[in-house]
Formats: structure tokens, C-alpha cells, sequence
């Protein structure tokens, strides 16, 4: 910009750029130079589009069996009877053909595959979200409160931190899920419990799951905002606002919280791999959401015994998979090189 | 240092009772008993409560738990519930050797492969090998246990038949517990699983690891080392290395509790006998002693493995200072 002023000949103290960035715009031109993390938030954005408009883009529901087609390889036609093809939403379009073909293959219950894989986006990414929401929410409140309040709930609530990270974060949520399904199974039906276990019902199974990865979760995030929040307590527009008499509600919404959700939210966008990967482990064992609705970790656990014969069955959730888990690393690591103002100008 | 370090162990015997406390009645609570079934039919009624007086399930919880306690401090874990020749000793003596061999077998590949990788990446800097590094470093994270287990036994093991695609190359009891036989058995056996869960610990070490050394590749005193006259070598080695490793171990802590886990489900997938595997077979059956037991195994793993972090973490960085 200062070279086009020089080259029109326009006088040299626009040598100065005039025009004031936030670090909102600052931080959104790095992540734009970025060219993988670009590629990996559009994925995920693309992902999230395809979680919504699912049935739109598959030939069959999740749960439509076919089981004399069972285990077919993918692109493979078959010859459908008139009744099964009425189950196909896209009979009687232009992409009729698609009724014919298996685009993925069928698993062992004839289940299209290419349809419940993108079905399972909608687990994924509702844990991804719902997960991370519940942990950010947590972690930032119990670590703001810690953090600014210090003292004795400082210390209580870091006494439950560094409790928690002892526990053996799978095997606890494994029993945790176990006692849940164990429960909604019995028919329970009275009290908070019931009541819990018909939303868990409705929902398929995720609520539990939601509830037993948002609870394990929330400590990095406490510790993170904790950290935050001692660092700016300090400073001195922090000082000005409790000098003229701001309340300490005002000081933590509007000075404190402002600041530090940024870097909270990185954090958290880069916790969201291993969120998907305890879903999916879940799935594989048996303890996510209950069946049909499809799952990428419990088509793996399906498909697993079949590895040899019809690899498709593991490779296509597999792949699925690792994309989704790609284009979140891709994208968190590009925020937070985004957000760094010492890797400005480094790729 | 010794002060903190026995101050962390003292604190750890509180958490340790809570957890065991939490494990038992969270398992207790589970529906249905370990002698609900006989074989296929179920157990009839004054045998199954036969069962359970002789095995002390027919008291308070609190009493059962305070037995378990008593039992735990003289060194006995809890008997087996639905296997008469084992208690639970003997299935921690088969499983455990084998879990930890696992674990820091793939901690270690992860840290050999991870470092020098780090390393290359950073000091050649914006070429075509950091790209290549850092591209397949997150293609090494994003690519779960899960996929890649099942992936490297179809290629590693059926497609090209090299390695042995299940269970574990030797069984214990080992030499000092946990070193492994340096037979060709056991080192085709360790392969694949070893890969599954190392690739994704190297590859987040190579990513930290690049960015620490980038960061402190730009201090200032690097500049003075290098206006010195040092060679690079010298430079890199001696002031830049340790400094640099100091953000992976920040991450150990989480990157060892991510080995425990991750073991548990390469040892479903590649059916070896470790404590994970134990751990999720023996939930269906109720298995209440062994189920509580393991996860306090597990977690005293978990807390020796974050004091020891925490104590390299001082050796890296002097200026941290526990008092």
C-alpha cells in the first residue's frame, strides 16, 4: 500500500497505514494466509451443511434394510425389487439411479453405507459442539470464579482440579456410560433420573454421552481460564474499573470475559479432535448411541469383524473419520497461529 | 525436590481413596450381580445367594468397602468373582507387564521419531521438508487409534503378510517386571500395535517440539550464541534443545494418560492381553473387585506418570521452583 502511494507520487507520510485494524481483522488475514487452515474450516463448515441437509443427499434412510444385498462392495448395482425402491428417497428423481447403485457399499444388514456415513456426521458433530460448549461453559466459570476470587474457593476448586486429573478419564466414563444404559434398559421412570433417561432416550442415546464428556472435560479448561484470568487481574485498566466503583460482576462480563474468551476458544476448537475420538471409542466398545442411529465408531466396531473380506466396511467410517478430526486440527492450529502475535508474518 | 515430591505422593492417598470409593459404588450401582447367570440359564435363588455371603456381598456397602480397604492395604486386590483358580492379584500379574510394555514402548517410539522430526521441521524452516513434516505430523493426530489399527493390520498384515496381525509376542512374568525378551517373536508381535498408538503420540511431539525450537530459535540469546562464532551444531544442541523441549513436556502429563487409554482400545483391536482389554471383558460380568481394582492400577499410573512430569519439568526449565 505504501508502495503504490509512493509510485503515484502521493506524499511520503502515508507511509504510515492509515487504515486501523482490530486484531479481529489482523488475526482473520493470517488465518486467510494459511491456506490448510482455510481448507480445513471449510471442511468443516461443509461438514456441518451436510449434517443439515442429510436426507436431502442420500439415497436411503439409515436404518432401510436390505439384507439379501448385505455387505456389497461399493459401486456395485443390484436389482431392486418395486418395494424397496419406494424406501429409496430419491425414487422417482433424476437420481434414480442412485437407488441402484451402492455408492459405499452395504454393511452386513444391506444398510447403505455412503447414506449412514452421512448420517453419522450429525453424532460427530453434535458431540464436537455440544461437548466443547459444555466444557468452555464449565471451565470458564469455575475458572473465572477461582481465578478472580482466589483464596479459599481458589484453592477448593483447584483441590477438585488436580483431584480429577488422577482419574482415569476412559475407564470412568466407560462405567459411567454402562450405569446410564444399564438404567435407561430397566424402564426408569420416576424422579430426575426418569426424567433424564426419556430426553437420553429421545435423543438417541447422545445426552449421557454429552453429559459423561462434558464433565471429564471441563478441568483443562478451567486451569486454562484460571491462568487467564491471574494474568490480566492485574493490569491496569483492571485497577481503573474497580477504582471508579464498577461492580465485580461488571469488571468479569465486560472487561475481564471479553479478553480472555479468545484464546479459551482456541483452546477449546483444539480440544474437539479428542472429543469426536471418545465418541467414537465409545461407539466402538458399544457404550455411545444406541443403534440404529448410525455412528462412525460403531460402524468401525461392525464392520471390524469383516476387515479381511470387505475392508470398505472399516475404511469408509475410518475415512470419514479422519477428515472430520483433519480438518478440526487444521483449522484450530490456524486460529491459534492466527491469534499469536509472534508467529505474525510465519507460516 | 524430595520435599515435593512426597508432598505430592501424601496428597495423592486422599484422591486415591476417593476414587476407589467412587469406582466401587458406581459398579455396585450397575443392575444385575456377577451371579445372575450360570451359562446360559440363570442362577437359581438360594445359590446365587449362597454366592454372595461367601464372597461378602450380602452386607452394607460401606462394610464391603471398608473389607476391600483392609484387604487393599495388606497388598490383596479383591478375589476374582466368576474364576475360582485366579483372584485379582494374579490377573493384575498377567495383564499389567504387558499394558506397561505397551505404553512406554509407544511413548518411547513416539519421542524417537517425534524429536528428531521436531527438529528437522524447525531448523529447516519454511522448506519443502517442514511442509512435508508438519502436513504429515496432523495427518499422525487426526488419524485415530481406531482407524489406524484396523488399517495397518490390512496392509501390514494381510495384504502384505509381513507382521503377525494379533495378541501380544510373549507372556509374563517378565525380567524386572516389565522389561521385555528381545526374542524376533515378541519384536513382530509389538510392531503394529506399537505404531498404532506411537504415530499419534510422535506426531503431536513433532508438532510441539518444531514449535518450541521456531520460538526459541528467535531469543535473543541464540542471536549471541551465533554472533559468537558457535557452530550451528553447538548452537542448536547445547543452548536451543533443551529449552525448546520445555512445551512437550507441558504435554507429557496428558500425553501419558493418552497412552493408558489409547492401549485400551489397540488391545481390543488387536486382542492382547492387557488390563484395558480385561478391564472392558470384565465389566459385563460384574466383576466388582477387579473393575475397582484396575482403575486404582491405573490411576497410581496416572499420578506417578504427572509427578514425574512434573519433576522433568523442573530439571528442564531451573527457573521453576516447587517449595
Amino acid at each position: 500500500m505504501t508502495a503504490q502511494a509512493a509510485a503515484k507520487g502521493k506524499p511520503v507520510d502515508l507511509l504510515v497505514d492509515s487504515k486501523s485494524r482490530s486484531p479481529f481483522e489482523n488475526a482473520w488475514r493470517e488465518f486467510r494466509r494459511n491456506r490448510l487452515a482455510v481448507v480445513g474450516a471449510a471442511i468443516v463448515i461443509l461438514t456441518v451443511i451436510v449434517a443439515f441437509i442429510a436426507p436431502l443427499i442420500t439415497p436411503y434412510n439409515f436404518y432401510t434394510q436390505n439384507t439379501r444385498e448385505n455387505r456389497a462392495k461399493p459401486m456395485t448395482g443390484y436389482n431392486i425389487s418395486e418395494t424397496h425402491a419406494e424406501l429409496c428417497t430419491w425414487y422417482g428423481t433424476p437420481l434414480e439411479w442412485g437407488c441402484t447403485v451402492y455408492l459405499a457399499g452395504s454393511d452386513a444388514l444391506g444398510r447403505d453405507l455412503y447414506s449412514r456415513m452421512i448420517f453419522g456426521t450429525r453424532v460427530s458433530l453434535a458431540v464436537a459442539f455440544v461437548g466443547s460448549t459444555v466444557a468452555l461453559v464449565v471451565g470458564i466459570i469455575l475458572g473465572t470464579i477461582s481465578g478472580y476470587f482466589g483464596g479459599r474457593v481458589d484453592n477448593l476448586i483447584m483441590r477438585l482440579v488436580d483431584f480429577l486429573y488422577a482419574i482415569p478419564l476412559l475407564p470412568i466414563i466407560i462405567l459411567m456410560q454402562v450405569y446410564f444404559q444399564a438404567l435407561a434398559r430397566q424402564g426408569v421412570r420416576e424422579g430426575i433420573a426418569g426424567v433424564l433417561i426419556q430426553m437420553n432416550q429421545s435423543m438417541g442415546g447422545l445426552l449421557f454421552l454429552f453429559i459423561a464428556i462434558g464433565i471429564l472435560n471441563w478441568i483443562g479448561m478451567a486451569r486454562l481460564a484460571r491462568g487467564q484470568v491471574l494474568s490480566y487481574k492485574h493490569k491496569e485498566f483492571i485497577e481503573a474499573a474497580e477504582s471508579v466503583g464498577s461492580s465485580q460482576s461488571r469488571i468479569i462480563f465486560k472487561h475481564l470475559l471479553p479478553n480472555i474468551f479468545g484464546p479459551l476458544l482456541i483452546a477449546e476448537t483444539l480440544a474437539i479432535p479428542a472429543y469426536i475420538f471418545t465418541e467414537a471409542i465409545l461407539s466402538f466398545i458399544g457404550l455411545g448411541v444406541n443403534p440404529p442411529i448410525p455412528s462412525w465408531g460403531s460402524m468401525i466396531n461392525d464392520g471390524y469383524a469383516g476387515l479381511r473380506s470387505n475392508p470398505h466396511l472399516v475404511l469408509v467410517p475410518g475415512l470419514a473419520l479422519t477428515f472430520l478430526t483433519l480438518a478440526f486440527n487444521f483449522m484450530g492450529d490456524g486460529l491459534r497461529d492466527a491469534f499469536d502475535p509472534k508467529m505474525r508474518g510465519r507460516i | 525436590m524430595t520435599k515435593f515430591i512426597i508432598r505430592r505422593i501424601l496428597v495423592a492417598i486422599p484422591v486415591m481413596f476417593a476414587i476407589a470409593l467412587a469406582t466401587f459404588l458406581l459398579v455396585q450401582a450397575l443392575p444385575g450381580g456377577p451371579f445372575d447367570t450360570v451359562g446360559q440359564k440363570a442362577m437359581p435363588e438360594h445359590i446365587r445367594e449362597l454366592l454372595e455371603r461367601r464372597y461378602g456381598l450380602d452386607q452394607p456397602i460401606y462394610v464391603q468397602f471398608f473389607n476391600y480397604l483392609g484387604n487393599l492395604l495388606q497388598g490383596d486386590l479383591g478375589p476374582m468373582l466368576r474364576s475360582s483358580t485366579d483372584d485379582v492379584n494374579d490377573i493384575v500379574a498377567q495383564t499389567f507387564p504387558v499394558s506397561i510394555q505397551l505404553g512406554l514402548l509407544s511413548i518411547l517410539l513416539g519421542f524417537i521419531i517425534g524429536i528428531p522430526t521436531g527438529i528437522l521441521a524447525a531448523l529447516k524452516h519454511n522448506s519443502v521438508v517442514d511442509s512435508a513434516a508438519t502436513l504429515i505430523a496432523v495427518l499422525g493426530v487426526s488419524i485415530p487409534n481406531l482407524v489406524l489399527g484396523p488399517l495397518l493390520i490390512l496392509i501390514f498384515g494381510v495384504w502384505l503378510g509381513w507382521l503377525p496381525i494379533a495378541f501380544w509376542g510373549a507372556d509374563p512374568p517378565f525380567t524386572l517386571y516389565f522389561l521385555p525378551p528381545l526374542t524376533s517373536q515378541f519384536w513382530t508381535h509389538a510392531v503394529l500395535p506399537v505404531f498404532a498408538i506411537g504415530t499419534g503420540i510422535s506426531a503431536g511431539v513433532s508438532r510441539l517440539t518444531r514449535a518450541g525450537l521456531l520460538e526459541v530459535l528467535a531469543e535473543d540469546y541464540i542471536r549471541t550464541a551465533r554472533s559468537k562464532g558457535l557452530r550451528e551444531r553447538a548452537v542448536v544442541s547445547v543452548h536451543a534443545l533443551k529449552n525448546s523441549l520445555i512445551p512437550v513436556a507441558t504435554v507429557m502429563g496428558p500425553l501419558f494418560a493418552g497412552a493408558v487409554t489409547g492401549s485400551l482400545i489397540v488391545e481390543q483391536i488387536f486382542a492382547i492381553n492387557g488390563m484395558g482389554r480385561r478391564y472392558i471383558q470384565s465389566i459385563g460380568s460384574r466383576e466388582y473387585f477387579l473393575l475397582t481394582s484396575l482403575t486404582l492400577v491405573y490411576s497410581v499410573v496416572l499420578i506417578i506418570g504427572n509427578i514425574a512430569v512434573d519433576v522433568m519439568y523442573a530439571w528442564l526449565d531451573p527457573r521453576i521452583r516447587y517449595d
